[in-house]
């Protein structure tokens, strides 16, 4: 009776390797370590990278570890925290501000379980600190913005065209042009219908003989301008955030409108909060291309009116001081193609008043550079200076040559987060500092261990051999969902821990419902074999039922919830399905092999089971 | 070891009605509490912000308000949290103050008065978020109970599955009044207590569901009182068992899961010693008083008969 099959022992055996092997990483303690990553596009972490970093931590005589290589950057490991912060600073300085150098913890844990993606639990901020923002990206803000530079350039346009108007201006996200004649205005309409198809346009007329055109954003461009602005958002958030050096930081669009800045270990959340609500302009200035000027800057006598700046690829350039353009003048930067030579290219679109000051400087500088510069709390740096090839009018500049695409996208993202950028807000923070996460560690540790210790004791003694056999498949139960957890990498929370504590709870009723069948059967007269049988049998269709509700509200709550209530969602909805498995497939299996050999079967311990006569109610069970 | 001998059933039923007079009786208070007194909602759907701050010695709480009033913050509360040495901040949110800035202002304003004050956490709710969560939650708690029905419907018939929620709802309700009672905060993680509470007790009106369903196919002439009675007092064993495996655990959580897990482990374990009585005694009497029948059971049992499958073990 009781056979198992071959196979289901196999799985069984399958899914213990697995559950160990990915389970392991955990139980290696952390080191500390540094960390560095490329903070540009262009930089690349390569293998001579890591010769140059081994050979100045040699040469500067700091003992580490280990330094390897992975698709996130460097990892360097130390036997200690001075070490670590030494090292920091010592490959901080070599390197530069190309790359950022930050401190971490690494798992100790042996190399090969890395390589087969068998990495420790992914801790929430809540258990290893850290700050978390949500930010709200500020979309009427957007609009309006928008809506001012139409006002702007449709003014221009009515001018360019001769369109006799009264008046141009903006109510609310519309601009409203104001006409004394029925001809002019459905001139108007047909000049700014092909001059700005992203605009809808609806007449009006107002009281005492003045017509009115109404020009809205359509919805597809509306719809255009916040993803837009979102993204950009986005990208300026990750530039600041490289700046502020840490390893793992998460940068994350959440709805329509929110952004997600997650940065573990963070503990001075005054500076994060001013790097990150800060506000860049952009500014385009001349570059200064005397003879001689740039060699005598760099040896220390910069001239007058001139500063001295380093481009993106960190050679020097300077630039006068007076500025041309301001970013504000920016309506849109589009990266591109040039249709002339097919080579990438950025395309950058003006306002009227841009396109006026622009064709001037233009025409008295043809062969001259000229620098765009992004301007975050007084620190400059230099996007990219091209070389003005002609005079330029109408507002629509091309920047091309010497840049891959990759480039002409990062510029033109650089030129939008100068522009445009949609104000942002913080709308929610949430910061727990390091001590306070090493304490939740140990508190959800402890609730599962004393816990687990003292229901595992309880069932035991309750079950007999039965119960020795529902707390081996309990353990299973935690070693897989730790496995999996770990595997997927899902943010473990404290609730989450506390998660891992009820769904054990939760697990053993699974086994509960088992053994207590088990005993029914006996009592009515069943032998062993056929009580196992029952048992697991008719206590199996209830807990699939009683397991489906539970999952109910589990995928409810991973749906609904955020933050640390996912956090338990996930290990709750999991818990569920690794305990179904231990539970039912896993014991029994156990039981099959104890008991399932003998054929002659005359007891079952599985603790005492009661005869409701009082005569076998004295019997040994 | 056993702990349950009984030889025969229990005649439950037969007090049907006194349970569900008790029953009516609790959750009416509880609806009249929560009326009252309303739940005390966390920073998490109320939105403001909550600095934990904690001192190397015990807090000095008339010293601590009186440096955070300095900062005319409007209504604030202090209060201890964990140990004599934390100190818990409560700040309102305030139209035209940045928020960003506000903790710093705080932890800046406390420094100065005490330089062994270090922050430990901040959070910081925004109106339209917290507005967002306490909407998600309602959404949430709507969408299980219905997912619940559903599949109980299915499963069983109409009159287990009313009868299911109605007996888990009334324990949600129940959490809640003391949750109202007490003023104890209610936060995102006791919301995820309440909802794991549902699917939990749910777990339970299964088991005794299941067993009538059993009983009805295997007592052919019992009465309908006599099937139910039968079925409560069999699985009154491992209802006992489990739900106290089960608060074993969330007692491990309210003893070493520490300050923040506090509520969340107590409104779990409301929850679970509510669940085995509405499960067994309110679940089951409605299901009596909604007229239960043979016929509704073992019908349906054999028109599933192709989907008997789900019995085979795997």
């Amino acid at each position: 009776m009781n056979r198992y099959p071959l196979w289901k022992y196999i799985v069984i055996a399958i899914a213990l390797a697995f559950g160990l092997l990915y389970m392991l990483p955990n139980f290696f303690p952390e080191v500390p370590g540094v960390q560095v990553s490329s903070s540009k596009s262009t930089v690349k972490i390569d293998n001579a990278l890591l010769d140059s970093i081994e050979g100045a931590l040699k040469a500067a005589g700091v003992p580490y570890r280990g330094a390897e290589l992975d698709p996130v950057g460097i990892k360097i490991r130390f036997n200690d925290l001075d070490t670590q912060l030494k090292a920091k600073d010592l490959l901080q300085t070599k390197l530069g501000d190309n790359y950022i150098v930050a401190i971490n913890l690494f798992s100790a844990s042996p190399h090969w379980l890395a390589s087969i993606g068998a990495l420790p639990m992914y801790l929430g901020l809540d258990l290893r600190g850290g700050v978390h923002f949500l930010l709200q990206v500020d979309m009427k803000g957007a609009i309006d913005k928008a809506a001012d530079r139409y006002t702007t350039d449709i003014r221009s346009l009515m001018r360019e065209k001769k369109v006799l108007y009264s008046g141009v201006g903006r109510e609310g996200s519309n601009v409203v042009l104001r006409f004394k004649d029925e001809a002019e205005r459905s001139r108007a309409r047909n000049e700014i219908q092909n001059a700005f198809p992203d605009l809808l346009l609806r007449e009006q007329d107002a009281g005492g003989g003045e017509l009115r055109l109404l020009a809205g954003l359509k919805p597809e461009a509306q719809k255009r301008i916040q993803d837009g602005a979102v993204l950009q958002n986005i990208t300026i958030l990750r530039n600041r955030v490289n700046e502020l050096g840490v390893s793992e930081p998460i940068i994350q669009q959440q709805g329509a409108d929110r952004v997600v800045v997650q940065l573990p270990g963070v503990q001075d959340t005054a500076r994060a909060k001013d790097i990150l609500g800060r506000t860049a302009t952009l500014e385009i200035r001349m570059v200064n291309d005397d003879p001689g000027a740039l060699e005598a800057a760099r040896t220390g006598s910069v001239p007058f009116g001139s500063d001295l700046y380093t481009d993106r690829n960190g050679e020097p350039i300077l630039v006068r001081r007076q500025v041309v353009l301001t970013g504000d003048r920016i309506s849109d930067a589009q990266s591109g193609f040039d249709q002339r030579t097919n080579e990438p290219a950025v395309h950058v679109n003006l306002d009227g008043t841009g396109a006026r000051i622009f064709k001037e400087v233009t025409r008295d500088n043809v062969g001259k550079r000229m620098a765009i510069l992004l301007v975050e709390k007084g620190k400059a740096e230099v996007i990219t200076a091209p070389v003005i090839r002609e005079e330029i009018g109408g507002g629509r500049v091309q920047i091309s040559g010497k840049m891959n695409t990759r480039e002409a996208n990062d510029i033109a993202l650089l030129m939008r987060a100068g522009a445009l950028a949609a104000p942002m807000e913080i709308v929610e923070e949430r910061t727990v500092g390091p001590s306070l996460g090493k304490e939740n560690i140990e508190k959800g540790f402890n609730s599962v261990k004393y816990g687990f210790l003292v229901l595992a004791a309880f069932i035991c003694v309750y079950y007999m051999l039965l119960g020795v056999i529902s707390t081996i498949a309990l353990s299973i139960n935690l070693m897989l969902l730790i496995a999996i957890l770990s595997v997927l990498q899902a943010t473990l929370t404290l609730p989450g821990m506390a998660a891992i504590a009820l769904t054990l709870g939760m697990a053993i009723d699974a086994n509960v419902l088992i053994n207590e069948r088990i005993r029914e059967e006996l009592r009515w007269g069943a032998t062993p074999h056929a009580a196992i049988q029952a048992g697991y049998e008719r206590a199996w269709g209830t807990i699939l039922d009683s397991n489906v509700t539970t999952m109910i509200a589990g995928i409810a709550l991973l749906a609904f919830g955020s933050g640390p209530v996912r956090g338990f969602a996930v290990v709750h909805v999991l818990g569920i399905l690794t305990s179904m498995f231990s539970a039912v497939f896993v014991s029994r299996g156990i039981v099959a092999l104890i008991y399932g050999s003998r054929r002659k079967l005359e007891h079952i311990s599985v603790g005492q089971a009661w005869h409701p006569t009082p005569d076998a109610a004295m019997a040994k069970s | 070891m056993e702990f349950f001998r009984i030889s025969r059933d229990i005649p439950f039923m037969r007090h049907a009605l006194v349970f569900n007079v008790i029953s009516l009786i609790t959750f009416v208070t509880a609806v009249v509490l929560l009326a009252i007194y309303g739940l005390n909602l966390g920073v998490d759907f109320r939105g403001g912000t909550v600095i934990e701050v904690n001192y190397g010695h015990a807090v000095d709480f008339p010293r601590v308000r009186s440096a955070v009033d300095k900062l005319n913050l409007g209504e604030f509360s202090v209060q201890s949290f964990g140990s004599s040495e934390t100190a818990l901040i409560r700040l309102p949110l305030k139209e035209g103050l940045s928020s960003a800035q506000l903790s710093e202002r705080v932890m800046g304003a406390l420094k100065a008065d005490d330089p062994s004050a270090s922050q430990r956490r901040v959070e910081f709710v925004g109106p339209q978020v917290g507005k967002e969560l306490y909407e998600n939650g309602a959404l949430a708690l709507l969408l299980v109970s219905i997912g619940i029905v559903i599949y109980l419907a299915l499963r069983f018939e109409w009159r287990f599955a009313v009868a299911a929620i109605i007996a888990n709802l009334h324990d949600v309700v129940i959490i809640l009044g003391f949750f109202a009672l007490f003023q104890w905060e209610f936060s995102l993680p006791v919301l995820a207590a309440v909802l794991a509470v549902l699917g939990y007790s749910v777990n339970e009106s299964v088991v005794i569901a299941d067993r009538i369903r059993e009983n009805f196919r295997k007592m052919r002439k019992a009465s309908v009182t006599h099937v139910i009675d039968s079925a409560i007092t069999r699985t009154l064993s491992r209802t006992i068992i489990t739900h106290g495996s089960t608060l074993l655990m969330v007692l491990s959580i309210f003893f070493f899961g520490g300050e923040t897990l506090h509520h969340f482990s107590l409104a779990l374990a409301i929850g679970i010693c509510f669940g085995i009585y509405s499960s067994a005694l309110v679940m089951a009497s409605l299901v009596m008083w909604l007229g239960v029948s043979r016929e509704d059971l073992v019908r349906p049992e054999r028109k599933r008969g192709a989907m008997a499958g789900e019995k085979i073990l795997p």
